[in-house]
């Protein structure tokens, strides 16, 4: 303690000292206010809240993960798809089989925007067919169709209706089957499941927000002696509901990258799996539908944009719900 | 600075607290507001600290009427006003360094701008050696100063106290009265509200007498009574 006189003469200093007007006016521009946390960090359910964010944006991310294998899986089946187009040649009664064959190869490999041409010899059809119809049949004997694959051009388009027409003018048998019918089916399934990943996604974003809301209101109630006091020292509902928001924002951030880096981790878990089961039927089954488990540059582009979504509807919505609840504290 | 005209206040829909209060609080001014507990002087000081709103006559305070200024307005307003609570309210999880520092922050100010000032005015209320302490371990006196060292650090326009000498002992109550008084020198227009009489035997001052909601005001240098 310094004594009486000494103190008078330093409290005259303090006021000469002062600038009265510099301490009244706004603080200069891009520089920030330092210390402690004005909300205190254990007056909040941090860890809780944490832990639903970090859950949430792990099956959030998973989930677009899933999208993004089947959206790349359905982009590599009906880009091949469409790619292709099958004649398939009936026996008929009265006309040569493999004379209408020959007719049909013929005038695919002259029709424009065709790249390629295989028919199958009745040796592979009957190979294709051992597995149904097993081996020493005679395949002669039965009126099984030929098949002809016809690979289209890449730069260009196949008419193919006049494809059809032509090929059914001279060789009545044939047929072509352009897969356009099975791609529109796998087109719809996929988008289907893009649809409803996304909206399993906004549900998950839509359930971390409410409980974003329940956690700002509890953490307003619990620091009502504090807001009062902010109030007091003059602090506008802004300055206040950034205090609360800093806190939410960084146990969001922690949340959600924890919860982005599980997902991810587990995804590529499943493909390590999943190469280890390649060599088994199974293995080349789920191959053959997701491909091989590795996630492009848009599955990892979504998982980081979820992770920055999900902290910013956290930030928002305590920012949100701080200023509506300090605009009911009169 | 502050002009109340007949104004009067009640809580829901109770009896009014406050009846017709008409006075001023002229800047560069020094008052004390006395009565008998639940008098009313709670209730002034909120009105003056723009913490509630009259139910009916005019309240100005810095030339404006406060029934028409948004909460945020509000807010900024109340930065040009110092108040010390009787029951203290710093905020337990900050030192008495940065409870006092609170106005500065809000104002947006950088610490390095601030920092020498709020040291020296701790040092000046005594509290130079308890400025990392936090408050749950400040006895009463200690918690007093620095809700009022935190009330003055902004240099506010008017300063309004209540009771606050009622934790410390006589000396340290002589000691902060000085400081009002030198704060009220370089400008400062301060009410203090207490009960402590002999507080107003050492400053020769306005007083205010709030009794069952109606304010008697005395001056000793006009030596009248009841008006403005």
């Amino acid at each position: 303690m310094v004594s009486g006189t000494r103190r008078s003469a330093a409290l005259r200093h303090w006021l000469a000292t002062r600038e009265r007007d510099g301490l009244a006016g706004p603080s200069p521009a891009g520089t920030r206010p330092r210390g402690a946390s004005l909300v205190p960090p254990s007056s909040i359910a941090g860890r809780a809240l944490a832990v639903i964010i970090a859950i949430m944006t792990f099956l959030g991310s998973l989930t677009v993960g899933s999208v993004d294998l089947v959206r790349t899986a359905a982009a590599d089946w009906t880009s091949s798809i469409v790619r292709e187009a099958t004649i398939q040649v009936r026996p008929v009664p009265g006309r040569d089989l493999a004379a209408d064959v020959t007719r049909a190869t013929e005038i695919a490999v002259r029709f424009p925007g065709v790249a390629d041409v295989s028919p199958y010899t009745a040796e592979e059809t009957r190979r294709m067919l051992e597995p149904w119809l097993g081996t020493g049949l005679g395949a002669e004997d039965l009126p099984i169709p030929r098949l002809i694959v016809v690979k289209l051009a890449d730069d260009r388009r196949t008419d193919m209706e006049a494809f059809r027409r032509a090929l059914t003018a001279e060789v009545p048998s044939a047929s072509l089957d352009d897969h356009r019918q099975w791609f529109d089916r796998l087109r719809a399934m996929a988008r289907a499941v893009i649809v409803v990943g996304l909206v399993i996604v906004a549900l998950m974003v839509a359930a971390t927000g409410l409980s974003v809301v329940f956690a700002t209101r509890a953490a307003v109630e619990t620091n009502r002696p504090v807001v009062e006091v902010l109030h007091f020292v003059g602090a506008r509902d802004a300055f206040i509901a950034a205090e609360f928001q800093r806190h939410f924002l960084w146990l969001a951030l922690k949340g959600s990258l924890a919860g982005g880096l599980a997902a991810l981790g587990a995804i590529m878990l499943s493909g390590l799996v999943a190469g280890r089961w390649r060599a088994t039927a199974g293995g080349d089954q789920i191959e053959a539908l997701f491909g091989s488990f590795a996630l492009g540059i848009t599955g990892y582009a979504a998982i980081a944009g979820l992770v920055v979504l999900v902290t910013a509807v956290a930030a928002l919505t305590c920012r949100f719900t701080v200023m509506r609840t300090l605009g009911a504290i009169d | 600075m502050v002009r109340f005209e007949n104004v009067g206040l009640r809580y829901g829909l109770g009896p009014e607290v406050l009846k017709d209060l008409s006075f001023g609080i002229e800047p560069h001014s020094f008052q004390f507001l006395t009565g008998p507990s639940g008098a009313g002087k709670t209730s002034l000081l909120k009105l003056l600290f723009l913490s509630l709103r009259a139910t009916r006559g005019i309240v100005t305070v810095f030339d404006h009427d406060t029934s028409r200024l948004s909460k945020d307005e509000l807010s900024v307003l109340r930065r040009r006003i110092g108040i010390v609570f009787q029951d203290f309210r710093l905020l337990d999880h900050l030192t008495t360094y940065e409870n006092v520092a609170l106005p500065l922050r809000v104002l947006g100010k950088e610490e390095a701008s601030y920092r020498s000032e709020v040291i020296d005015l701790l040092e000046w209320v005594g509290l130079g050696e308890r400025i990392d302490a936090y408050p749950p371990i400040l006895s009463g006196g200690e918690k007093q100063r620095a809700a009022i060292a935190r009330a003055v650090i902004v240099r506010p326009e008017m300063l309004l106290a209540d009771e606050p000498t009622g934790n410390v002992d006589p000396p340290l109550a002589k000691r902060l009265l000085r400081l009002f008084v030198e704060l009220n020198r370089t400008g400062t227009a301060v009410l203090i509200a207490t009960h402590d009489l002999s507080l107003l035997d050492q400053v020769e001052a306005r007083q205010l007498v709030i009794r069952e909601g109606s304010l008697t005001v005395t001056d000793p240098h006009h030596a009248e009574a009841g008006g403005w």
